[in-house]
C-alpha cells in the first residue's frame, strides 16, 4: 500500500464520526416524538423503561440512518448536502458504517424487547428495515413517490412511544402515524424546490424532477390540506380535548396558509424561494408544537 | 507513520476507547436499574 493512501486509512475514525452516522438532527425529532407518543398514551410507564424505551427508539432510529448512508455513500457524496457525511469524506470505512448500523438495529430491537415490551420491538424492528431496505434500498431510487414512502419511517416514533405503554395499537396512536406520514410529503418537497439540482445530478427521482415543480406545488397543496383535516381527527374522535384541538387548527391553518402561495406560484430563474424556505421551516416548528399541544393536552387534563 | 501521524493515531484511538467506555458503563447502570425495576413488576 502507498504510504499516503496508507496513512490515512489506517488512521482510527473519531467516535464523533460513528456518532454523525446517525442523523443526530434528525434523531432530535424522532425522540421528541417519539417521547410525545409515550407521554400522550394512557397509562403509565416506569421513568427507567420509559427512558429504556425512548433510548431504544433513538438507537434504532441511528442504527437504520447509519444503514442508509453506508447504502447510500456514493450517492451523498456527489451531493453538495450530504458530501460532508462521514462516509464521502472517507473518515471512517464504509464496512465500519454498516456493521455499526447492524449492531445498534440488532442491540436496539433486543433491549426494546427485554425491558420494555415485544410489540414495541416487533414495531421497531418492522420500521428499520422498513427505512433501511424498503425505503433507501428499494423504493427511493426507483420511485418519485419516494418521499411518501420514507414518510412512513419517520412517522413510526410515536406509533412506538405509545404501544411501549399501552402495549397495544388502537387507533389514536394510528392518527398520530398519519399526522406524521401526510406531513412528509410537504416538509420534505419545500425543500427539495430549492435543492432540487444535487437530487437531479445523482439520479434520484425527486418528485420536482420527474413530475415537474407545478405538480410537486400542486401536490404541496393536497397534502397541506389533508394535514389540516387529519391532524385535526384525534379532537374529534374525542381522543383529546380542545387544547390539542385549537392547537392544532391553527397550527394546520398556518401550515396551509404558507403552502398556498408556495402550491400556486412558478419560481423563475434566480428565485430566492423565500415561500419554500418558510415552508421548510415552519413544517419543523409545527410538528414540534403539535406533538407539544398532545402531551399538554393529556398532562393538564388529567 | 510520522510521529505527528502516531500522535493523531493515539488521541483518535484513546478518545474513542474512552467513548466506547462511558457508553458500555451507561449500559451497565442502565441494566442493573432495569432489572431492579421489573422484578418489582
Amino acid at each position: 500500500m502507498a504510504s499516503n493512501a496508507a496513512s490515512t486509512v489506517t488512521m482510527p475514525a473519531e467516535w464523533r464520526d460513528f456518532f454523525a452516522l446517525t442523523k443526530p438532527r434528525v434523531m432530535t425529532l424522532v425522540v421528541f416524538t417519539g417521547l410525545a407518543g409515550l407521554l400522550a398514551a394512557p397509562g403509565s410507564i416506569h421513568p427507567v423503561i420509559g427512558f429504556t424505551a425512548i433510548l431504544c427508539i433513538a438507537l434504532g432510529a441511528g442504527g437504520a440512518a447509519a444503514l442508509n448512508q453506508w447504502w447510500e455513500a456514493d450517492i451523498d457524496a456527489e451531493m453538495k448536502r450530504t458530501a460532508k457525511r462521514p462516509l464521502p469524506q472517507g473518515k471512517l470505512r464504509r464496512e465500519d458504517a454498516r456493521d455499526f448500523g447492524f449492531f445498534l438495529s440488532g442491540a436496539s430491537v433486543m433491549v426494546m424487547g427485554l425491558a420494555v415490551h415485544w410489540l414495541a420491538a416487533l414495531i421497531l424492528a418492522g420500521s428499520i428495515f422498513y427505512y433501511a431496505v424498503v425505503y433507501t434500498i428499494w423504493l427511493k431510487p426507483r420511485t418519485p413517490q419516494n418521499i411518501v414512502i420514507g414518510g412512513g419511517a419517520g412517522a413510526f416514533p410515536p406509533l412506538i412511544g405509545w404501544v411501549a405503554v399501552t402495549g397495544d395499537i388502537t387507533l389514536m396512536p394510528v392518527i398520530l402515524f398519519a399526522i406524521i406520514f401526510i406531513w412528509t410529503p410537504p416538509h420534505f418537497w419545500a425543500l427539495a424546490l430549492f435543492v432540487k439540482t444535487d437530487y437531479a445530478k445523482v439520479g434520484i427521482p425527486m418528485m420536482p424532477v420527474v413530475a415537474g415543480e407545478k405538480s410537486t406545488r400542486r401536490q404541496i397543496f393536497a397534502y397541506s390540506v389533508a394535514l389540516l383535516a387529519v391532524s385535526l381527527v384525534p379532537w374529534f374522535i374525542g381522543g383529546t380535548a380542545a387544547i390539542y384541538g385549537i392547537s392544532a387548527l391553527v397550527l394546520s391553518a398556518i401550515f396551509l396558509a404558507l403552502a398556498i402561495p408556495v402550491s400556486f406560484r412558478t419560481a423563475l430563474e434566480g428565485d430566492t424561494m423565500k415561500p419554500e424556505k418558510r415552508l421548510f421551516a415552519w413544517s419543523v416548528i409545527y410538528l414540534f408544537a403539535l406533538f407539544t399541544a398532545l402531551v399538554a393536552d393529556r398532562i393538564i387534563l388529567a | 507513520m510520522t510521529p505527528d501521524e502516531e500522535t493523531e493515531f493515539k488521541r483518535r484511538r484513546s478518545a474513542r476507547n474512552k467513548a466506547m467506555g462511558i457508553a458500555l458503563l451507561a449500559f451497565v447502570v442502565l441494566f442493573y436499574a432495569i432489572t431492579i425495576v421489573r422484578m418489582g413488576d
